[in-house]
């Protein structure tokens, strides 16, 4: 369980004139399952376009089984925020999308669907599925080449909190069944501790490696597991830079409280 | 809703038409309005039955049909064609959709002594005429439709490595297909009136052929009968595209006209 799946090495990457990653490195062996955390403009969703070959254009290299990222490859699925299944498509055509036309009718459709709960809604459409069921179709979709690396963007925050739980479990169960090894970004620190293996947190402006946390407990986890909670609370301490206070303005302005001005009453006006 | 409601509710639809004939020809039987002048229906159906007998009826009816379908797959091909460019290209778009945008301002019917013109007055003119008014319906619809097309779902498009010809097949198209028909359905009908246009000028056969004949002999009844008939064609045309419609858009997410 030890060999390297995915090797990240990103010394830049920046939009125009704005640095959104600096050097930063990481490992992931086979079968593990990792978390990136991080604030909005990290730079952890554009670490996942980049190891999806959805972006190209950075200095570094990162190496899935010891070959660049490119788009279309078969070792790689992504799973957006949204399902985004293709509304013209039957379920079945939209997890088969990858055979081509008619894709539906692969003998693995069936399994997936049967695997995601899906069976019965193997010739509806889209719209006819909740937002959950959608999802859970989605990642049927992106277990279809039956990719060794799953990348997922945020996949469950667009559903509420009970289906979330659902979606979690059923995707350690269908993963851990594949084999398969995730990277997943999310802005849930709850959803991170209780899925990983490792969560990755991040530093915004520009997007480092603030520090990893390992969460070491066997699976089925128990989400009340106090060990959950010391990792969540170790996470926390990290995106707060190590600070146990996080209220998020300048240390200058923080040092000087706005004085009371008081109030005029004569300025102001009243609806009577 | 049950069979039997759908059923009521075409009847409904029938009551007004129905109601109308009967006026008519109540109108005309009791001497109002002269039988020269508007035909009551039972003469009308005289004239359709001994139009259809000899044949001629057909004749008109086939060499329409021919030409409407001819024009009009000319045209709608034509702007598939240059649409899908300029739908996907930005640059092509700058450069051709200025143009296209200023001959759709052209009156139609302004095209024709130019047309007579250059081709003469056989088939080419009438079947360009009909091209033309088919073609700008379908051009409109298809680029606004592939503009409209969800970012998002062409970027499942490239995880999946869908590029060029692919792409336009297996995102694009099915996409557009919602606006593509309401281009193609209103391409249809604007071919239909671009035939009578182009008949009522320079023919001698078809269904507009039929309607500068009843003017010139001073036949109401063949007149009237000619109007029906072309109803009935634009109609049953259009009915076939929306039967299509309904059979490939099932998937469209869109409100159905009952309130949840």
């Amino acid at each position: 369980m030890s060999t390297t799946l995915v090797q990240i090495q990103v010394e830049e990457k920046r939009f125009r004139a704005h640095q959104v990653i600096d050097r930063l490195a990481l490992d992931i062996r086979a079968g593990e399952i990792v978390s990136l955390v991080g604030p909005s403009g990290c730079g952890k969703s554009t670490l996942l376009r980049i190891v999806a070959g959805l972006e190209t254009d950075y200095a570094g290299r990162v190496l899935i089984k010891g070959a660049e990222p490119q788009l279309h490859s078969p070792d790689v699925g992504f799973i957006f925020q949204e399902p985004r299944l293709l509304p013209w498509l039957s379920v079945a055509d939209n997890v088969g999308f990858e055979a081509g036309r008619g894709g539906g009718k692969h003998p693995r459709v069936g399994e997936l669907l049967a695997e995601v709960g899906l069976a019965a809604f193997t010739d509806a459409w889209p719209k006819q599925l909740s937002g959950g069921m959608a999802q859970r179709a989605a990642i049927a979709r992106g277990l279809f080449t039956q990719p060794a690396l799953l990348l997922l963007d945020e996949p469950f925050s667009a559903v509420d909190a009970f289906t979330r739980m659902r979606l979690q479990d059923l995707l350690l169960s269908i993963t851990a069944h594949h084999g398969t090894t995730l990277l997943l970004v999310t802005h849930d620190v709850d959803e991170a501790v209780y899925l990983s293996d490792r969560v990755v947190v991040m530093n915004s402006g520009p997007g480092r490696i603030a520090g990893d946390v390992v969460v070491p407990l066997p699976r089925p986890r128990d989400r009340r597991d106090p060990a959950l909670g010391r990792a969540r609370s170790e996470v926390l301490t990290l995106l707060n830079g190590a600070q146990q206070d996080y209220h998020d303005i300048a240390p200058d302005i923080a040092a000087a409280p706005p004085a009371a001005a008081p109030i005029d009453w004569s300025k102001l006006s009243f609806a009577v | 809703m049950s069979t039997l409601s759908i059923a009521a509710g075409q009847a409904r639809g029938w009551v007004l038409p129905l109601a109308l004939l009967a006026l008519w020809e109540v109108v005309v039987q009791a001497g109002w309005v002269g039988a020269n002048m508007l035909p009551p229906p039972s003469e009308l159906v005289h004239t359709l039955h001994d139009l259809a007998t000899d044949g001629a009826l057909l004749g008109h009816i086939g060499i329409s049909t021919l030409r409407v379908l001819a024009g009009f797959a000319i045209g709608a091909s034509l702007a598939l064609l240059v649409g899908a460019v300029v739908g996907l290209s930005r640059q092509v778009e700058a450069y051709l959709d200025p143009t296209f945008q200023a001959l759709r301002a052209i009156p139609s019917l302004a095209w024709v002594p130019l047309l007579l013109l250059w081709l003469g007055i056989d088939e080419a003119p009438k079947i360009t005429l009909i091209a033309i008014g088919a073609f700008f319906p379908v051009y409109l619809n298809f680029v606004a439709g592939i503009q409209n097309v969800d970012r998002k779902l062409v970027e499942v498009g490239g995880i999946f490595g869908l590029k060029g010809r692919e792409l336009v097949a297996r995102i694009f198209l099915p996409a557009t297909l919602p606006n593509l028909f309401t281009g193609l359905r209103s391409g249809l009908s604007l071919a239909w009136m671009f035939l009578v246009a182009a008949e009522l000028i320079a023919a001698t056969r078809g269904l507009g052929y039929l309607l500068t004949d009843g003017r010139e002999t001073a036949r109401a009844d063949l007149v009237i009968v000619a109007i029906i008939v072309l109803a009935l064609l634009g109609k049953l045309s259009d009915s076939l595209l929306q039967h299509a419609e309904k059979r490939l858009l099932g998937w469209r997410d869109v409100f159905d006209g009952r309130a949840a």
